[in-house]
């Protein structure tokens, strides 16, 4: 009788069946996970969202243990960050991870976004994950500018001064923007704790959902692959894809192998050119903000140097401004100005393999023209890029649905 | 209650009513989060004016003061620095301070300035906000005038701080309100509305 009632008692199906009455657990691993398949010929190019992902979780780990020791006032931020950097225990590990890390989420988010385009990924069922991708990208760009700030060093100051500035070219509201985005008079003590707050507050909250969103859109429509071709038409009879494999085992398997050769040139980085050579920590930025003077030579870290030349390519304030935010946004509507039939480019016509490396060389210059002064040679340059840069979309359209396109096949093939 | 009994037009009105409500709700809460952002009273106060001695200010030297954060230009021009305004007005986008807001009215004049001899402008390009270098060497092969460089997109400026025609700053540098409390001591932030 005792033993009967005791059975009765025992939840049946273990622990694991307990929370699955309670909360979706073991489907929830198999949609995403376990039984989530994306085609079985990802090439590298595929590594460079779960890198982002990588990059996100060291940046908000070294993030929370430098908010312990950073002070966000004007009097102590310079200070402090040079207190995290000599006498916190391995500090200075800490700091230049997360400096580091900074550039390498751009480095890995724009090979990420390099990808879409060599795939077609951003076209028809995806548009949405490429807008919540831009999305990302923005909301990236606001959290690495915010955080350039926190230092307070040369850079630090001038270059917020300069890009918070560009807001004032807005005819009629641009003033009283920037009088709210810097919360007094000139970029002060007041702006580097609001900034401090977006940093560590409000742009990472918005990050973590934006990335959750896009692979929950992702997982939706199922991942695309170096033929862009649909993997769901082909299903056995189980009802899963034949050029289908589970994300878990077989993908993460491979991501590891990934993951591990991103982290021996990232810790290479970090313990042996954590500045590289000026490029991911500017020399500037080693002296504190000094109010009463620029410094001679004055440009973005590299991964905004790019909008940054086609910014100075143009002799109008508002014009400038004008061209800046269009180079930046205009990417948003690669779903629609791409009219081409097929998504991968293995399969596209020459138009589009030439306009694609023209954008690549145009893209890589600008961004070494974005460091230069602004002065002869390099201002015609940057105007000439300019126009390639912008060519490139507007012409979209037209080159894409001209393209002579080959025959795209059923199933997926292998390269190599 | 069957869905014919039901009254759509009050359902609908209902609704509506409902979300105007929410929505004018929900923008009079975001008031005082958005006036948080605006400078607070510290910051206001802060932006008191300052005095600047003139006493051991040579011709042709300058001082850098702050006033609300921001940098300030105070140059003593000699005479022949102020013999070179007039000559280059083709060269400037605005030669005779017409843009109102970038100077008070008693400095729209020739000099831009309330005595010829004291300058008196914002060290904040126009551009985007970098500090204009002074450079009052008169190169005239370069077509140089002496003024003041800005080291970040290249804008130039005259010695009485108004722009170059072909740079990207749009306008001259602002004139701070300002006023002569004696002949050696100016008072940055404040003026009396007139000259």
């Amino acid at each position: 009788m005792a033993r009967i009632e005791a059975e009765i008692g025992k939840p049946q199906g273990g622990f694991v069946k307990w929370i699955d009455d309670r909360f979706p657990f073991t489907s929830t691993m198999k949609y995403h996970v376990t039984e989530y398949y994306a085609s079985k010929n990802f090439n590298w190019w595929y590594v460079f969202g779960v890198l982002a992902f990588v990059v996100l979780a060291i940046q908000l780990l070294t993030g929370i243990f430098l908010t312990m020791n950073y002070k966000p006032s004007a009097d102590d931020a310079f200070a402090s960050v040079e207190y995290i950097m000599r006498d916190v225990e391995w500090g200075w590990l800490i700091r230049y991870l997360h400096s580091t890390g900074a550039s390498f989420f751009f480095i890995v988010v724009y090979l990420h976004m390099f990808r879409a385009m060599l795939y077609g990924s951003y076209k028809k069922p995806r548009e949405l994950i490429w807008l919540i991708g831009m999305l990302i990208f923005f909301v990236l760009m606001a959290e690495a500018f915010a955080g350039y700030l926190l230092p307070w060093g040369q850079m630090s100051y001038w270059g917020a001064q300069v890009i918070i500035s560009l807001f004032g070219a807005i005819p009629w509201v641009g003033e009283a923007l920037v009088e709210i985005i810097r919360g007094d008079y000139s970029i002060s003590d007041i702006t580097l704790n609001r900034f401090f707050a977006l940093h560590v507050i409000v742009l990472p909250l918005a990050l973590i959902g934006l990335v959750f969103v896009h692979i929950v859109a992702l997982h939706e429509v199922g991942s695309n692959n170096p033929d862009g071709i649909d993997i769901k038409k082909n299903k056995d009879a189980s009802g899963k894809p034949i050029d289908g494999i589970a994300f878990h085992p077989y993908h993460t398997s491979k991501d590891l192998v990934a993951i591990i050769v991103f982290l021996m040139i990232f810790c290479s980085v970090v313990f042996f050119a954590p500045d590289m050579g000026g490029y991911f920590l500017e020399h500037a930025n080693f002296e504190p903000a000094n109010m009463t003077a620029t410094p001679e030579h004055i440009a973005p870290v590299w991964y905004f140097t790019p909008y940054y030349a086609i910014l100075r390519a143009v002799p109008s304030k508002l014009w400038g401004f004008v061209l800046f935010a269009m180079a930046v946004v205009l990417p948003v509507f690669l779903p629609w100005l791409d009219r081409c039939r097929v998504r991968s480019i293995r399969y596209r016509g020459w138009m589009y393999k030439t306009a694609l490396s023209v954008f690549v060389i145009t893209f890589v210059t600008l961004l070494w023209l974005g460091m230069q002064p602004a002065e002869g040679v390099y201002v015609r340059m940057a105007q000439f890029f300019s126009v390639l840069y912008f060519a490139f979309f507007i012409l979209m359209p037209f080159y894409t649905s001209r393209d002579k396109t080959k025959p795209v096949p059923d199933r997926v093939v292998y390269h190599g | 209650m069957t869905e014919d009994d039901l009254d759509r037009n009050r359902r609908h009105f209902l609704t509506v009513a409902t979300v105007v409500t929410g929505v004018a709700g929900a923008g009079m809460v975001a008031i005082p989060f958005l006036s948080s952002l605006k400078p607070s009273a510290r910051a206001q106060a802060l932006g008191a004016p300052v005095e600047v001695p003139l006493g051991s200010l040579q011709p042709g030297e300058m001082v850098r003061v702050l006033w609300r954060g921001r940098l300030v230009f105070v140059l003593r021009r000699s005479e022949p620095m102020i013999g070179l305004l007039g000559e280059n007005d083709d060269q400037l986008k605005d030669p005779n301070s017409e843009v109102a807001e970038q100077q008070p009215e008693y400095a729209a004049n020739a000099t831009r300035s309330v005595k010829p001899e004291y300058l008196v402008v914002e060290g904040s390009c126009t551009h985007l906000g970098c500090a204009p270098i002074e450079d009052f060497d008169v190169r005239p092969a370069e077509g140089w005038g002496g003024g003041f460089f800005c080291p970040c997109h290249g804008s130039r400026f005259d010695l009485a701080g108004r722009v170059h025609t072909g740079v990207p700053a749009p306008t001259n540098l602002r004139v701070p309100p300002h006023r002569f409390v004696r002949d050696d001591l100016i008072l940055i932030g404040q003026d009396t509305g007139a000259a």
